[in-house]
């Protein structure tokens, strides 16, 4: 019981007696006395499948789910297709391991080239890899990929997600490099006055984290007259409709994959991307796969460019990534291309429409206005004056909320949000505000 | 097989979305797209076929035997997908008010627990995504540690030459500088290089117990305890954690940080490449530098920061909390001697075959066999005898690996393998190995039954195609 071994307990036997071992113990002999376990280890005893089930269900079931949901700053509430989920599901792609062996991984090979092509094409960049970790570690990998021996500073956008942030300092404590924090003004990015010769990248965030659209054009143009590459931490879901990173000016494009198609999951797994402009393409970290061909012709496709990575250049590496997220890879690209071109350039729009449907709806309530100025895509910071209490009034009728901030809240609205559901979250928050409206 | 894009027809495609039922907004201009992104337009019913046909070319541990070494590709329960599937767990934003995620926060907790009764560590983080991303936030941890002490002059780690690439690239990241300790002849590590190599400079040292060649490193006190009286902290590379679980534990050993690959040993799918986790968990005087995270709850004043957005992998964390709780208190020792069994079944028939083992005697949960002689005797390589097994529909075991083997085959079968598929798989063997001295032209053109034979690699890496070129450029 409880441990998968398809050998009947005889079976076993009959294998250490081809050994010519009297049992288990005979096994650990190696094993010091010392550090070995002379019992079973402090913890339950094991479970049948239908107790498993039961115990994992009632966890689930201790958390509330929300029939409404406002609130994104890094994970995104959107309508996941049938066919997305199902199609990820197949056993092979679930059970199967790195596609060392090409020959028989030429399905994985082929979804993670098809991955990297949609990548290139979002982003209008030239070279993808076939994933990291998440949005915040790709924009510490692209950091990363910056760094020559001169220029050992990045500036980092203080309107960037807080996560991706700490992500990106985390691993400059390890690496040595210098973060210098770009304030935001007026919830924009703002360079005057820290580029230098020193510095080696600039990372910003197209939509920031407040939801404002920053003019990328002009800070990629400040980052290179400085000689630095600007990096562009993204969000996928808007690209249908928003310029592709590197037609203004990205190097190096990374971002958060879950708004597409992957459930929000509490965080994880997610899905990072990163995409270079070509001088870049060797210094991306991570797996890579190529087209090539085998010794009749055929179309083949190899993990390649493996000089850059861990198994062979150890501690020369580009990185240390070995795992990925190549499931979520493959749901991102069946996501994809269900929804098309036309598809997602409906979601873009209609994200677009209905978070300024719902800004419009919350801003003829006394008390309440947007924080900033200027364009914003799906999400937008409101103040407001008691978001407490409004939160609570949503939480009462199965909504939640924009994600509090001091003295305010950023909401964001996805396509998958009707009027109905914006028109009665703001009716609550009418409410739970009376004594101003 | 087709490309998705060469299956594309304009205009076609699925209607997912109901027209919007709020007035119309406008793009602002000098924001919008002005050239769509190429991306397929298929209908749902070529696309379903597409990736059919892929997964048809796909190989899963649901397809055959996968002893690929030290990734430890044991069966994957199914109650793990149901569980993580639950709209439960599926539905949950990351930043919602921890009165309503509480359900997650006990999975955690459960599985922090009972990984922490499994390595006798004390505290556990389940941040970190993968084996690579662990080893990276555990040697942070040192490097914290060290610095709070104001010992900074600790700068190198020391990694066995038989060690995983991902030790010394990780060391790297973390800003140390790696120095290679040899092994033995017997493939253990030496204890006198050790002994020279440690110093005031000393951070700490990776090790995997077993280690990569399938050997418990039996001094591994004595190993412990000289870095530890050279001040540095010892680090256990969870990779080889099925062997021992449940019979001995890295922190009775004298570890003070370590990772795990819950996609290994907790028995989580791979997914062709990741989703992976990589929970690492250290002593308590480390705990005040665990990872935080800025908006999902803050690490201690002397935390390291955070390694990723958010809190772990937490639909993997599920997947294993699920196979931790059937194991329970007695599974996890049961599987790593199944694990051990196989082992040392698989290696017995193999040598009986023919094949040389590089190290004799007991093997842990993997072992490796040097096909140095057969390369001189034959001319048939590791790699040749690897591309024949997929003839045989057997996932190849891992290739040249470790480093310190010369033509390497690194077998793991695990314990979720019945005796018939370790029998067979030795017949195939030994018929490829009869084959080599008989006719060794047939094995340098394996594999012939795929869909594709050898591609060729260095093609593909001197000439870089990583990206579908559309027709009109």
């Amino acid at each position: 019981m409880g441990n998968f071994l398809p050998a009947a307990p005889a079976e076993r036997e009959a294998q250490y007696a081809a050994l010519g071992l009297s049992g288990p113990a005979d096994l650990y002999r190696d094993v010091p006395e010392a550090v070995r376990l002379d019992g079973p280890l402090d913890l339950p005893a094991p479970k049948s499948e239908l107790e498993v089930r039961r115990s994992m269900e009632a966890l689930a079931g201790q958390n509330v789910r929300f029939s409404t949901i406002l609130r994104g700053a890094g994970a995104y509430d959107h309508y996941i297709p049938a066919a997305v989920s199902r199609i990820a599901a197949k056993e092979e792609f679930v059970t199967a391991y790195t596609p060392y062996q090409a020959e028989i991984s030429q399905g994985v090979l082929q979804s993670i080239f098809e991955f990297q092509t949609m990548i290139c094409e979002l982003t209008g960049l030239d070279a993808a890899n076939a994933s990291v970790y998440d949005g915040a570690s790709a924009a510490a990998e692209a950091v990363a990929m910056c760094r020559d021996r001169k220029r050992t500073k990045a500036v980092v956008s203080g309107a960037a997600h807080p996560d991706v942030i700490a992500t990106i300092q985390t691993y400059c404590f390890g690496s040595g490099m210098e973060v210098v924090l770009a304030p935001a003004r007026e919830g924009r990015t703002d360079l005057t006055g820290l580029l230098d010769d020193g510095v080696a990248c600039v990372y910003v965030q197209q939509p920031n984290f407040y939801g404002l659209l920053e003019d990328g054009a002009a800070l990629a143009d400040q980052a290179h007259a400085a000689g630095a590459k600007l990096i562009a931490g993204v969000n996928p879901a808007t690209l249908g409709v928003l310029e592709a990173p590197g037609a203004w000016g990205a190097d190096i494009a990374v971002g958060e994959g879950q708004p597409l198609g992957l459930p929000l999951s509490w965080g994880g797994p997610y899905l990072g991307f990163m995409a270079a402009s070509q001088p870049l393409m060797r210094k991306l970290p991570g797996r890579i796969v190529g087209q090539t061909a085998d010794a009749q012709g055929r179309r083949a496709f190899v993990l390649t460019m493996q000089a850059r990575e861990q198994h062979i250049r150890r501690e020369k590496a580009s990185s240390n990534v070995c795992s990925n997220e190549a499931l979520c890879a493959l749901t991102a690209s069946v996501y994809l291309s269900l929804m098309g071109p036309a598809g997602l350039m409906q979601v873009g729009e209609q994200c677009y429409a209905k978070a300024h449907y719902l800004a419009d709806e919350l801003c003829k309530l006394q008390g309440v206005k947007l924080r900033y100025p200027g364009p914003f895509f799906h999400e937008f910071v409101t103040d407001l004056p008691d978001p407490t209490d409004v939160l609570a009034g949503l939480e009462a009728k199965g909504i939640l909320g924009g994600f509090p901030l001091k003295g305010g809240l950023l909401w964001c609205v996805t396509e998958k949000q009707t009027r109905e559901e914006l028109d009665r979250t703001v009716a609550i928050v009418k409410e739970v505000l009376g004594i101003w409206n | 097989m087709e490309l998705i894009f060469e299956r594309s027809r304009p205009g076609r495609g699925s209607q997912i979305l109901p027209p919007p039922d709020v007035p119309a907004a406008p793009i602002p201009a000098e924001h919008a797209r002005k050239r769509a992104p190429r991306l397929p337009e298929i209908g749902e019913s070529d696309l379903s076929r597409h990736y059919q046909a892929l997964a048809r070319r796909a190989f899963g541990v649901c397809d055959g035997f996968y002893p690929l070494g030290s990734c430890t590709m044991k069966y994957n329960p199914k109650l793990g997908e149901e569980m993580a599937a639950l709209p439960g767990f599926t539905g949950i934003h990351p930043l919602q008010p921890a009165h309503t995620v509480k359900g997650c926060q006990l999975a955690m907790a459960q599985t922090e627990y009972a990984l922490s009764r499994i390595t006798g560590m004390d505290r556990f983080t389940l941040q970190p995504a993968a084996g690579a991303h662990g080893e990276f936030t555990g040697l942070l941890l040192i490097k914290a540690w060290h610095r709070s002490r104001g010992d900074e002059g600790r700068t190198v780690i020391l990694v066995p030459d038989s060690a995983h690439g991902t030790n010394p690239a990780s060391a790297a990241m973390a800003g140390f500088t790696v120095k290679n300790i040899p092994s033995t002849a017997e493939g253990l590590v030496d204890l006198e290089a050790l002994r020279a190599a440690c110093g005031p400079d000393t951070a700490g040292l990776m090790l995997t117990n077993p280690n990569t060649v399938g050997l418990f490193e039996r001094d591994i006190l004595e190993i412990t305890k000289i870095v530890h009286d050279a001040g540095g902290l010892v680090y256990y590379d969870g990779a080889n954690l099925n062997a021992i679980m449940g019979v001995a534990r890295p922190g009775d050993m004298g570890f003070d940080v370590c990772h795990l690959n819950l996609h290994k040993t907790f028995a989580t799918p791979h997914g062709g490449g990741g989703p992976g986790s990589g929970p690492v968990g250290c002593k308590e005087f480390l705990a005040p530098f665990l990872p935080g995270s800025a908006l999902g709850g803050n690490g201690g004043e002397q935390s390291i920061g955070q390694v990723r957005a958010f809190h772990a992998n937490f639909l993997v964390v599920v997947r294993a909390l699920a196979y931790l709780m059937t194991l329970g208190n007695s599974g996890p020792a049961e599987a790593a001697r199944g694990a051990v069994l196989n082992a040392n079944y698989l290696k017995k028939k193999l040598e009986e075959a023919g094949y040389r083992s590089a190290f004799p005697g007991l093997c842990m949960h993997e072992f490796v066999l040097t096909l140095e002689g057969l390369k001189k005797e034959a001319g048939v390589s590791a790699l040749d005898v690897a591309k024949a097994m997929l003839d045989a529909g057997i996932h190849p075991p891992t290739m040249y690996f470790p480093l310190i083997v010369h033509e390497a085959l690194m077998f793991e079968p695990t314990e979720t393998e019945a005796p018939e598929t370790l029998d067979r798989a030795a017949e195939v063997l030994s018929e490829i190995l009869r084959r080599a001295h008989e006719d060794p032209e047939s094995l340098h053109a394996a594999p012939v039954s795929t869909v594709i034979g050898r591609p060729d690699e260095t093609a593909a890496a001197r000439h870089p195609v990583v990206r579908y070129v559309f027709p009109e450029g």
